[in-house]
């Protein structure tokens, strides 16, 4: 550094980042193609002045020194342009000449991230690896106390339920005098969760619609798919797939002028209207979706101008009470399908959850609760807001199981589990340990971005750069130059893949629990783990 | 694996056709304990179809409480069977008072009282007198019901029975339900021994119920004071059969269909297909999932088995016209009725329930894809 030169506060040097890039002189090409790939412009094509010392082999003459100039690769230093990570530029390097590493302590970027007073904002989830699930075991294995069951011989039916179920009694009088039988739809327990178009690029939305349908179709499990708030696609509106689709109303309402207007050309109705009230990853936070994304498609079926930022308010304009909002929201949603739909509310996770689901078990329309632990992940939040708000999902849905137990209700209003369920990878056994805590389903969506499109995006602040449009892998991205990486067809078979290995895996856990006709919902005694102090707080069995 | 004799006879039988039945058996049970129900009785019970009997092990102390309790509730004893045992009990068998069968005569106050309201009020005093003896440890009670004995022992059925000199004429009876095994699964309780009795209900189960948690915590749930105990996990089925009768007002026939329910293809095809999808889905926490046989008895004296979804325990029903034998295996059958037609046994499958009527003419096969007589 030049003397004369002036260090401003947020002057950083490549050591400050939490990349840095190793570029090898060596095997550089310099043909290009990671600048170019870049997505948030990290490094640039840069000369370097390099000065050769060619000392005389005649001890007497002076030393000789000749000045060059070489060409290669530069990374910047501003807070803006600071390295996210993701490795495109490895990627794409025909010889493997650069890589990006981590720092070996903590940055110093971000305390230099909100210039302009705007805090930084990113997608993903939390940043803390990990999660509870992932120490929960099964426990309890039949082998001599009865013969286990084989994965890949013996029938299975591992399907739940989506809406309000009735108890028995009522059920049987209802049915004799031709009462009104709330819907229930049969499906699988594995939802995918809401991610809007819009969040998502086309080919990934239609990549996620086609993989669910082939299961469906083809494969015979009932998977279903929940749009996020962004609407819906006016020909999958007016198309019989449209009973494999949950559609969500969010409290911006994006998109339902359309989805109204569609409903007397419906050839199917839809498998639920979820009614979104928080985002486990940004409680409190309405949807966000950056102007930059909102192309004139997008526009066009969310109802807008395009080029506008779209935040959607963080409460429902409705709200005035829980009552009213809640009931008066589910019955009109109801009422729209002649209450052959199952209506049910999203929260995000919160310890005010019991609140809200004491209130559901007073309203016979509600069709079950869907609670989103704070490890869900999201397009596009604050950072404060995805790193320190919300309440994980363990403990919110085992309160919520045992409270339906005391009323008698846990097999009438059931619980949807979601938010970091897989986080590390471990869809099946963290998925396994929610449903015998007491949810009904669990909702995913993170991990599809991961298994079935290859996103970057970690806990430890890799990418996640899904609010700017710039995915490097075209799944968060409205530009046509980015999202045509993404193979629609690829992205379908992945999906298809992820799911029927899901299948094998449950099953290979419940099996060995004796457990093969019916999803084993509350079977805590399955359950150990080796903390007490997590076992006390689930009423689980502690097991070292 | 625990084995299961069940017989139905027009003439009463002694409880020791039942013990020999185990006996023969013996190579499938570890001869840890019995548990033995006997209905329809004949002997001096014959004439007290009405009075309310209470089965069950006191101590001196014990005795004197329930003595005093019964008085206040304004009970009279109208008859008794004294077991005395010799002061030493064979190996393998605790020291006891009193084994004690006495039937009550009816307050007077209980007169013109409803048949519901008698039920629940004879739960309500068995439940009481569990409770006083669980605190004092000085009462084990079973039942107290009309017309139903229920004798539970620690130690090898033979020797029990031997001890306790079942083979006596008061204890003949035209039903016996016998079980030759304490519970593996949880510790030696006699609560934990089947058969299990619920108002006019009984079964002993086969296999280990591996839906129990979700299954008791359903249960637990429907504020039903007599769906609770649960020492072993084998008394939900008891229970489940008592809701499907006594709450959903169901017969035999839907047992099956609550407990293991059609899977969804075959449930489409089922007449009654949309009626069996909501039983299904408002019953779901009851479906059992474990390998399961269940043999049981219902308030009008029928008897019946049925089997898991998978069919993965044995079962047989056997025998000819007034006299049927259930048996968990088919030597237990072979031992109490050889003269039999044999090619007639039953060994009914995944979607079979076997029952035999209190007329005791055959035994009648229903099938989850039969059509159901549903209650109008």
């Amino acid at each position: 550094m030049q003397s004369e030169r002036p260090i401003a506060p947020s002057t950083l040097s490549v050591k400050d980042l939490p990349w840095q890039i190793a570029w090898s002189r060596e095997a550089c090409t310099l043909c290009g193609r990671c600048t170019a790939v870049c997505p948030v412009q990290a490094i640039e094509l840069a000369v370097f002045r390099k000065r050769l010392l060619e000392p005389p082999a005649d001890l007497g003459a002076a030393t000789a020194g000749v000045t060059r100039a070489y060409y290669g690769i530069r990374q910047r230093t501003d807070p803006a342009y600071a390295c996210i990570g993701c490795a495109m530029c490895n990627l794409v390097c025909p010889n493997h000449a650069i890589l990006p590493l981590r720092t070996d302590e903590a940055d110093k970027l971000r305390f230099h991230i909100d210039r302009g007073g705007q805090p930084r904002r990113r997608g993903g989830r939390r940043n803390v690896p990990g999660t509870v699930l992932d120490r929960i075991k099964f426990i309890r294995i039949s082998m001599l106390t009865d013969p286990a069951l084989d994965a890949g011989r013996h029938e299975f039916e591992l399907r739940t339920l989506l809406g309000r179920v009735l108890p028995p009694e009522a059920a049987l009088r209802h049915e004799r005098e031709h009462g009104w039988v709330p819907p229930v739809r049969e499906i699988y327990p594995l939802v995918i969760g809401g991610m809007s178009f819009g969040a998502l690029s086309p080919n990934m939305w239609e990549g996620l619609q086609l993989g669910v349908a082939y299961l469906n179709e083809e494969l015979g499990m009932p998977v279903r798919i929940s749009t996020g708030e962004g609407g819906c696609p006016p020909r999958l509106l007016r198309s019989r797939f449209l009973e494999y689709v949950i559609l969500q109303i969010a409290s911006g309402y994006f998109g339902w002028d359309e989805i109204l207007h569609a409903i007397p050309e419906m050839k199917a109705d839809p498998c639920a209207i979820e009614i979104k009230y928080g985002q486990g990853a940004k409680p409190g936070d309405g949807g966000l979706l950056m102007g930059h994304k909102v192309n004139r498609l997008i526009a066009a079926i969310r109802g807008v101008p395009p080029g506008v930022s779209l935040p959607s308010p963080p409460t429902h304009q409705t709200q005035y009470s829980i009552e009213e909002s809640v009931a008066k929201m589910i019955q009109s949603m109801g009422m729209a399908w002649g209450f052959r739909v199952p209506v049910y509310p999203k929260i995000s996770g919160t310890s005010t959850a019991l609140a809200v689901l004491n209130n559901l078990t007073r309203n016979p329309y509600a069709a079950g609760l869907a609670i989103d632990g704070e490890d869900g992940g999201t397009g596009a939040a604050y950072h404060v807001s995805m790193n320190h708000m919300g309440h994980p999902i363990a403990a919110n849905i085992r309160d919520a199981y045992l409270t339906l137990v005391r009323l008698g209700m846990q097999n009438e209003l059931p619980l949807f589990a979601a938010g970091g369920i897989g986080k590390t990878g471990n869809l099946a056994a963290n998925a396994a340990a929610l449903i015998m805590l007491g949810a009904s389903a669990v909702q995913v969506g993170k991990y599809l971005m991961q298994a079935a499109a290859g996103c970057l995006g970690s806990e430890t602040d890799r990418c996640n750069i899904c609010n700017i449009g710039l995915c490097p892998k075209g799944i968060t991205s409205q530009d046509p130059r980015l999202y045509r990486r993404l193979d629609v067809d690829d992205v379908a078979q992945r999906v298809v893949d992820c799911v029927v290995a899901f299948d094998t895996e449950l099953k290979k856990i419940v099996a060995p629990l004796g457990r093969s006709t019916s999803l084993p919902i509350g079977m805590s005694d399955a359950l150990g783990v080796d903390d007490p102090h997590i076992a006390e707080r689930l009423k689980i069995a502690y097991v070292v | 694996m625990c084995r299961l004799f069940a017989v139905t006879s027009r003439e009463p039988v002694s409880p020791m056709m039942a013990i020999q039945a185990l006996e023969v058996m013996r190579e499938g049970h570890d001869g840890s304990g019995v548990g033995l129900l006997l209905r329809d009785l004949s002997g001096p019970f014959e004439e007290l179809k009405d009075a309310p009997i209470l089965s069950g092990i006191f101590s001196d102390a014990g005795l004197k409480r329930l003595d005093a309790t019964m008085m206040d509730l304004g009970f009279m004893t109208k008859y008794k069977i004294s077991i005395k045992v010799p002061k030493t009990p064979p190996p393998g068998v605790p020291r006891r008072d009193i084994y004690l069968i006495r039937a009550y005569e009816l307050p007077e106050e209980w007169e013109g009282l409803a048949r519901e309201e008698i039920e629940d009020r004879l739960m309500r005093i068995r439940l009481r007198l569990r409770a006083m003896g669980e605190e004092s440890q000085d009462m084990i009670v079973f039942s107290f019901w009309p017309d139903v004995i229920l004798i539970k022992e620690i130690g090898d059925p033979l020797t029990v029975a031997r001890h306790l000199q079942l083979d006596r004429k008061e204890l003949r009876a035209r039903i016996l339900l016998a079980q030759g095994r304490q519970n593996t699964n949880y510790s030696i309780d006699l609560y934990a021994c089947h058969p299990f009795f619920l108002q006019g209900f009984a079964t002993m189960t086969n296999g280990e119920n591996t839906a129990f948690v979700p299954i008791r915590t359903f249960l637990e749930s429907r504020g039903f004071p007599g769906y609770t105990g649960y020492r072993s996990d084998s008394e939900v089925f008891t229970h489940i059969l008592h809701y499907t009768h006594k709450v959903l007002g169901l017969g035999i026939e839907a047992y099956k269909h609550v407990i293991t329910p059609l899977p969804d293809e075959e449930l489409a095809e089922h007449p009654h297909a949309p009626w069996l999808r909501r039983l299904k889905q408002s019953c779901r926490p009851l479906i059992i999932d474990g390998p399961n046989c269940v043999i049981g008895c219902l308030p009008d004296g029928s008897l019946f088995l049925v089997q898991d979804r998978k069919k993965l325990r044995p079962g047989v029903v056997g025998g000819r016209p007034g006299l049927f034998a259930f048996s968990s295996e088919i030597c237990g059958l072979d031992a109490a009725i050889p003269l039999r037609d044999k090619s007639r046994d039953v060994q009914p499958m995944n979607l079979e329930t076997a029952v035999v009527d209190p007329e005791r003419r055959e035994v009648r096969l229903c099938s989850q894809k039969d059509p159901l007589p549903l209650p109008h």
